[in-house]
């Protein structure tokens, strides 16, 4: 396949079946390899799109600053687009989040501002949000609550899914700024009103809540409950276990957040072959395992200690 | 009809502090007053009346069952509830 720049190259991504980890012939499981991204994840595409929709209307002039919370994939694919299109971006991070993260983002000329590990992504918001407001002249694109982070996902991944599988009859990811879900969600009910729309939420470990700012049950702006049909809750035992399962059997080597979609959509099928039901369920594939590896979590002998390794750590 | 309960740290008063414990019933509710028989208290802390207290999450092998039939839900042989407080559930 050709294209004329690299940002031009961002979607169209392969969806295999992975056969191994399929329940039966009549329930597949699909894989939507969005780490075949330019910056290897699914964000490439919200990032992009947000960014020309804001120079579609004028709020993205030469010359501006890009602000953006993130806990780094988003940030690394705003980066990569920045850079080309020469704007500077500043990215506002919890102080944990792994260091080939901040490499990535460093390696394309991002700026980083800390934000406390304790209160998690809601004290990255708020410390961002507190920035823009002193900063009027910074363009913050608001990865939570800008329409066009779901807009991307309408437009694109929406309809490569459905064309690559007209059949499909679940389609399950990650829960994080919703955009992913809320985007595919609405484009395939509009297509296919019978459509599941399944939502994977990372659960964390009591340590981890502990390190969490409880009192703020953060809810992005984005999110739409009646776009879901169910939603499921992974924790990381069961998402660290899918994630090898995935590398093990069908060789896909992928970030833990895709363990926990692999899970729901393992869960859905399970429920299928249960009811006497054929399936055809597609989950995403978020990122590649590379900016985890330091985790420990794919070279650990057993998954015993994989789960070990990431206890008490974000993954998600 | 063994169902595994994982029960959240602020429920172990009422389980001698396990983690997990067995119980049985073809609907949530009859599970958690089989539970409430052996771990008096507990129900009380997990139902309101006809539904599941506001604050607290159940998961039915993972699954919200919010999205399911609340506290009607069904229930099979060897199926796994996990019960959350839904402060902890944030979603970012």
């Amino acid at each position: 396949m050709r294209y004329d720049s690299p940002l031009a190259a961002v979607g169209n991504t392969p969806l295999v079946r992975l056969p191994r980890l399929s329940p039966s012939e009549d329930v597949r499981i699909w894989a939507k390899l969005e780490d075949r991204n330019p910056t290897g994840s699914v964000k490439d595409r919200p990032a992009l799109h947000m960014i020309e929709q804001a120079e579609k209307d004028g709020r993205l002039t030469p010359g501006c600053t890009i602000l953006e919370p993130t806990s780094g994939n988003t940030g690394i694919s705003l980066a990569m687009a920045a850079k080309l299109k020469g704007y500077r971006m500043v990215c506002v991070m919890p102080e944990n989040t792994s260091q080939e993260r901040r490499d990535l983002l460093g390696m394309w000329g991002a700026e980083i501002i800390p934000s406390p590990a304790a209160g998690g992504s809601n004290t990255a918001v708020r410390m961002a949000k507190e920035l823009a407001a002193s900063h009027p002249d910074w363009v913050m694109l608001y990865q939570y609550g800008n329409p066009d982070n779901a807009g991307a996902h309408y437009a694109t991944t929406g309809p490569e899914i459905l064309a690559d599988l007209p059949s499909i009859t679940h389609f399950v990811a990650g829960l994080g700024t919703t955009g992913t879900l809320m985007g595919v969600g609405r484009y395939l009910r509009e297509h296919k009103p019978d459509v599941k729309i399944v939502a994977a939420e990372p659960r964390y470990d009591d340590l981890v809540y502990g390190l969490r700012n409880l009192d703020e049950g953060f809810v992005p702006e984005l999110y739409d409950a009646s776009v879901l049909t169910t939603r499921f809750s992974v924790g990381s035992a069961d998402a660290v276990t899918r994630t090898r399962e995935l590398l093990q059997q069908e060789g896909i080597f992928a970030g833990v957040s895709t363990g926990a979609a692999l899970h729901a959509a393992i869960g859905v099928g399970k429920k299928a072959v249960k009811a006497g039901e054929s399936a055809d369920i597609v989950f995403i594939v978020a990122d590649g395992g590379w900016k985890y590896l330091s985790t420990g979590v794919y070279t650990a002998a057993t998954t015993e200690e994989a789960i070990e390794t990431l206890h008490g750590q974000l993954w998600a | 009809m063994a169902i595994e309960v994982r029960i959240p740290t602020i429920l172990r008063q009422y389980t001698e502090g396990a983690k997990a414990v067995e119980g049985s019933g073809d609907t949530l509710a009859a599970l958690f007053a089989d539970l409430e028989t052996r771990h008096a208290g507990i129900q009380a802390r997990i139902v309101d009346g006809d539904q599941l207290r506001r604050f607290v999450n159940v998961y039915l092998n993972d699954e919200d069952v919010r999205f399911l039939d609340g506290i009607n839900t069904k229930l099979a042989d060897g199926d796994s509830v996990t019960i959350l407080p839904a402060v902890a559930g944030g979603m970012a």
